[in-house]
């Protein structure tokens, strides 16, 4: 009796774990396959990819991506260093000054500490676009559109970035530690910048992969402040397709466009998948 | 005792400057880049501001001119502000329901003892991917797979489904549709993780105790996992939420920033951006803003009071 019931049991968890590992394995596929589908298309060319559809990769990809990098009504070699330069600048602003104003609230004792603190969480959830409309008039007004660094700057003020380094330093800075660096006779510049800060690599790791997708990704603002095609940047470009006729296009290049879009930001996470994932949780509220 | 009273005096005033030279340049930069733009973009929302070809129209103060204009019914006979509103809505919840779904069943796969999900970092990766990729790059590769001549036609039209190929971006559903399997696709993965990460902070003796008393899986889901973890559930179900009202980039490629067919996938952010394009109309956008804040800063109350709970 008691052998039949653990047998039944054991039916049962087979067939449990046989519908989960194939739910995993849709929703894994659902995922892959329209990317898949995409680097499939840009290694075709445009006659074969009129003529139907198919699952194989063609021989064409070295084509497309000459034709793609050359295409003068995209430049999307200028794109991706447009993209490249507001990305990586911002990846390090952000996450240094996030630091440092962490850092600074968290240290030191003065008189507004708390309201400060509390302000920059509650201005974390006010979305970006409110001031959209004010940046782009005073964009405009002061003729700072076309201008790169315009969407670099601000990245210095990031309050979610803040609040994550600021849980990090909490959790991993013990106070005494600053205390000793200045009797030691350290200044406080040096001791955040050789002490706090490589004990703060992992969290400004993090944040650096986060704040260079999210800007890499950012195509809103971009598309209002960019519009000399010496200063756009990718998402701005890749959209410009979409306006353009469509049908008169090479699809080939096309999805090659795409490609070039979408690669840098897949190489990093293969590359980083891990510390990503589990910067996911860690940058949200502990419960 | 006085040396050290002393010495701890002269640290706290002494080291509190630095306090603020460190928190400065995040001040500065906020003042101008964000909140000087914010005061203007409410300001703006009071003033008929607008370019006409190439004349410039006000500033005029208008009161709340531009508000009792953004609830007037245009010419088709609907209130645009509120119609974009219910999109918004639609789009989000079409996304949102499934997204949530399956992110608590993925969630609860792969913290069950009894399961014992074998490849669990590799699912993640996968699942969690499409959130990182660029949404606009994303939705353009949607309308190239979904175009008249793409490979879905090519699919459908090989296998004999049908005898044309179907125009996706003219229709409603499949408009709409398509931007809620977007979202989906881009938002699971990363709802999986926060509500598994919750699921895992809930003292694991709760459920031992539970199968211990021979509770069935359903009985310690709906009385130990859920009421538990509904405070992180609320969160992300907010935080989410605000993240939809500000759903822009993927109907924006999409419908080629038009919310085709008859702007029933038109999108507030969208409807904020044709203000923003060469009209330059700021006193509507200013309006529209002002709005999306005040929606969000409602949502927002709602996150805090769960924070706080905890």
């Amino acid at each position: 009796m008691k052998k039949d019931l653990n047998k039944s049991a054991g039916i049962k968890l087979f067939i449990s774990r046989v519908v989960v590992y194939g739910i995993l394995i849709f929703l894994s596929f659902l995922c892959l396959f329209f990317f898949y589908l995409m680097f499939v298309n840009a290694s075709r060319s445009n006659a074969q990819l009129q003529a139907g559809f198919t699952l194989i990769p063609g021989g064409n990809a070295l084509k497309n991506f000459v034709n793609a990098w050359h295409d003068t009504n995209i430049s999307i070699p200028i794109g991706m260093k447009n993209s490249f330069i507001v990305a990586s600048l911002s990846a390090i602003l952000t996450s240094y000054f996030s630091a440092l104003t962490a850092y600074g609230t968290y240290v030191y004792d003065f008189r507004f500490k708390k309201v400060i603190h509390l302000f920059i969480l509650a201005i974390m959830m006010i979305p970006s676009q409110v001031s959209a409309v004010g940046f782009i008039q005073l964009a405009f007004k002061y003729h700072l559109t076309n201008k790169l660094w315009m969407l670099i700057i601000p990245s210095i003020a990031a309050p979610s970035v803040y609040f994550y380094m600021r849980q990090y330093l909490e959790a991993t800075l013990p106070l005494e530690m600053v205390e000793a660096a200045r009797i030691d006779g350290s200044n406080e510049f040096k001791i955040f910048n050789q002490i706090v800060l490589p004990i703060m690599k992992p969290a400004i790791a993090v944040q650096m992969i986060f704040s260079f997708v999210g800007s890499w990704n950012n195509y809103f603002m971009p598309a209002l402040l960019l519009n000399d095609i010496q200063k756009k940047t990718v998402p701005v470009m890749i959209a410009t397709l979409r306006s353009a006729d469509f049908t008169k296009f090479d699809m080939g290049k096309v999805y090659m466009l795409m490609v070039m879009a979408i690669l840098p930001v897949m190489v990093i996470y293969v590359i980083l998948s891990k510390s990503i994932i589990k910067g996911v949780t860690s940058g949200s509220v502990k419960g | 005792m006085d040396k050290t009273l002393k010495s701890s005096e002269r640290k706290s005033i002494s080291y509190a400057k630095w306090g603020y030279i460190f928190i400065i340049p995040f001040f500065i930069v906020y003042a101008i880049f964000t909140l000087y733009p914010q005061i203007l973009t409410i300001y703006n929302s009071f003033f008929e501001y607008y370019r006409d070809g190439l004349n410039i129209i006000g500033p005029n103060f208008v009161g709340l001119g531009n508000y009792v204009k953004l609830f007037t019914p245009n010419l088709s006979g609907y209130i645009p502000i509120v119609k974009y509103t219910i999109n918004t809505v639609i789009l989000w919840f079409m996304g949102a329901v499934p997204q949530f779904i399956i992110a608590m069943l993925l969630a609860l796969f792969f913290t069950s003892t009894r399961l014992n999900i074998k490849g669990q970092q590799f699912f993640k990766t996968v699942i969690y991917m499409p959130n990182l990729i660029m949404a606009s790059a994303f939705s353009m590769l949607f309308f190239a797979m979904f175009s008249m001549v793409g490979p879905v036609n090519q699919i459908i039209l090989s296998s004999g489904w049908a005898d044309q190929p179907i125009d996706f971006l003219a229709m409603k559903i499949t408009v709409r549709s398509l931007i809620a399997l977007m979202n989906f696709l881009m938002w699971f993965g990363n709802t999986t993780i926060l509500l598994m990460a919750g699921i895992q902070g809930i003292d694991e003796s709760l459920f031992e105790s539970a199968r211990l008393d021979g509770s069935s899986s359903t009985q310690v889901f709906f009385h130990i996992t859920m009421p538990l973890l509904m405070p992180i559930f609320i969160y992300v179900f907010i935080t989410s939420m605000i993240g939809g009202i500000q759903m822009f980039d993927v109907p924006q490629v999409l419908t080629n920033g038009i919310g085709t067919p008859n702007n029933t996938s038109m999108t507030l952010i969208m409807y904020l951006n044709t203000f923003l394009g060469i009209s330059k109309n700021y006193g509507m956008a200013g309006a529209v803003s002002v709005l999306l804040f005040i929606i969000t800063a409602i949502l927002s109350i709602f996150v805090f009071k769960t924070i706080r709970k905890k």
